[in-house]
């Protein structure tokens, strides 16, 4: 059986002006699988994601969702991007950021759909509040479920557990690990290396727009990798 | 699962534009007060005695208009900047070509309210005839709203995307409002005065050219401006 990638990567690079921020990614993420990717501030994993997302067009290289070319709509479809920035309209309440979210994407029970995953992430309480009047912890709650609302192949997250408390933050993971568990791939970016490697099957180190380190997630020691990532990083 | 058409998706981008004005109502409020700080403010500074109101009317209508929804195009993306919320309309399946309908829909909403309320206080002011022209000066003042709009979206989209956003859209679109602006004020002018239709009919020629010239190329161009 020959492995078939939700989410690649092949010779990915994007520069600006001289400075290449990604330079000669490769990757590949079957279903089910989470890539933890690490690095310092300007290392590219922004961009990263950008490109992995269709909203950066790629210098050199090419990007793909299944066999589908990004930035096509067919494969933007199946993508679900969670940043530190919410991406929400602090006007409109909880409710109706997602459900506009999951009517952009031709839903075909979009009410439920919305209910579903705001219960989900514990934000069903707080659903027709407006965006302005939550806290930055319950943003960041509703900006998951506006991303993850259409149930994407691939979720993109960059630093998605900023502003989260305990509650959220575990109320994420299991969102998480459920969509990993139903064949969603994940690219988890963060600083925290304990909430990287809880999910991955795949570790990176990201510097100077490339992957300096990779090694598969499971087999993965945190102290072995800490120290690791202390030495590559510094 | 299948991505909305083109139409539906503007119609549902224009939806959430109009339901976030009239909840904060702040560029509403803003275009309907300058505009009629502008009326008011040309009419003190008038002389009946020089010049016929007919004859000012027409400036002082275009110019208010011009600048007023200025206000409300400027807004219309700036909802998208506040914390990154255009990356996730980027990332959603929808064209771009739909981005730029609705947001092109709810801006002509807004003007048209801004006009809705601005001529009446005008006509009071500058007892003005309108009543015997209201049908083709409405004309004129919708098709002339297209235009404005459809070329202050484009603009407002790629100012966006600047720190000085609020400056550079009227630096880019008002030289490119003055063909849509020029036949409006020029049918307005003839309207006001009571000439006969058909001199009229020239002006507003002119202004659908224009029109449709400014919507397509503006949807043709909008999707580039996006590009990062």
């Amino acid at each position: 059986m020959s492995f078939a990638p939700v989410v690649s990567a092949t010779g990915l690079r994007r520069t600006f002006g001289a400075q290449r921020a990604v330079d000669g990614v490769d990757l590949a993420l079957g279903a089910g699988e989470c890539l933890a990717l690490f690095g310092p501030n300007g290392a590219g994993k922004t961009t990263l994601l950008r490109l992995l997302a269709g909203l950066a067009r790629p210098t050199a290289g090419h990007a793909r969702i299944g066999d589908v070319a990004l930035p096509e709509a067919a494969a933007r479809a199946r993508v679900g991007l969670i940043s530190h920035k919410t991406m929400l309209y602090e006007a409109l309440t909880a409710r109706e950021n997602v459900r506009f979210a999951a009517d952009l994407h031709g839903l075909a029970d979009p009410t439920h759909a919305t209910a579903a995953v705001l219960e989900a992430l514990a934000v069903a309480g707080r659903a027709d509040v407006p965006v302005r009047a939550l806290s930055r912890g319950m943003r960041q709650r509703v900006a998951v479920a506006r991303a993850v609302v259409h149930a994407p192949d691939v979720i993109l997250c960059d630093e998605p557990y900023t502003g989260l408390d305990e509650v959220g933050a575990a109320a994420l993971t299991a969102l998480l690990r459920a969509r990993q568990a139903a064949g969603a791939a994940l690219v988890l970016v963060t600083h925290h290396l304990q909430e990287g490697l809880a999910l991955a099957t795949q570790v990176a180190v990201m510097r100077g727009g490339r992957f300096v380190h990779t090694a598969p997630g499971r087999a993965v020691d945190p102290a072995t990798f800490a120290a690791t990532y202390r030495s590559l990083v510094a | 699962m299948s991505a909305p058409g083109l139409v539906a998706t503007a119609l549902r981008i224009a939806r959430k534009d109009l339901a976030i004005e009239f909840r904060t109502r702040s560029a509403f409020l803003s275009a309907l007060v300058l505009s009629l700080l502008a009326i008011v403010i040309f009419y003190f500074a008038w002389d009946p005695t020089a010049v016929g109101p007919a004859v000012l009317a027409p400036g002082v209508l275009w110019v208010t208009f011009t600048f007023s929804g200025l206000l409300g195009l400027h807004r219309s993306f700036g909802v998208e900047a506040e914390d990154g919320a255009m990356d996730a309309l980027l990332v959603a399946p929808v064209p771009r070509e739909a981005i730029f309908l609705g947001k092109a829909l709810a801006n002509l909403a807004f003007v048209l309210g801004v006009q809705a309320v601005s001529l009446p206080a005008l006509a009071l002011f500058y007892n003005l005839p309108v009543g015997s022209a209201a049908v083709p000066l409405a004309a004129v003042l919708v098709l002339a709203a297209v235009g404005l709009v459809a070329i202050g979206t484009l603009f407002a989209g790629v100012a966006a995307n600047t720190r000085l956003a609020e400056l550079l859209l009227p630096v880019l679109a008002l030289p490119f409002f003055v063909p849509v602006v020029m036949p409006a004020a020029q049918a307005t002018a003839r309207l006001l005065a009571g000439r006969p239709l058909a001199e009229t009919m020239d002006w507003l020629r002119v202004l659908i050219a224009f029109d449709l010239v400014f919507c397509w190329a503006c949807m043709v161009v909008f999707p580039h401006t996006l590009d990062d």
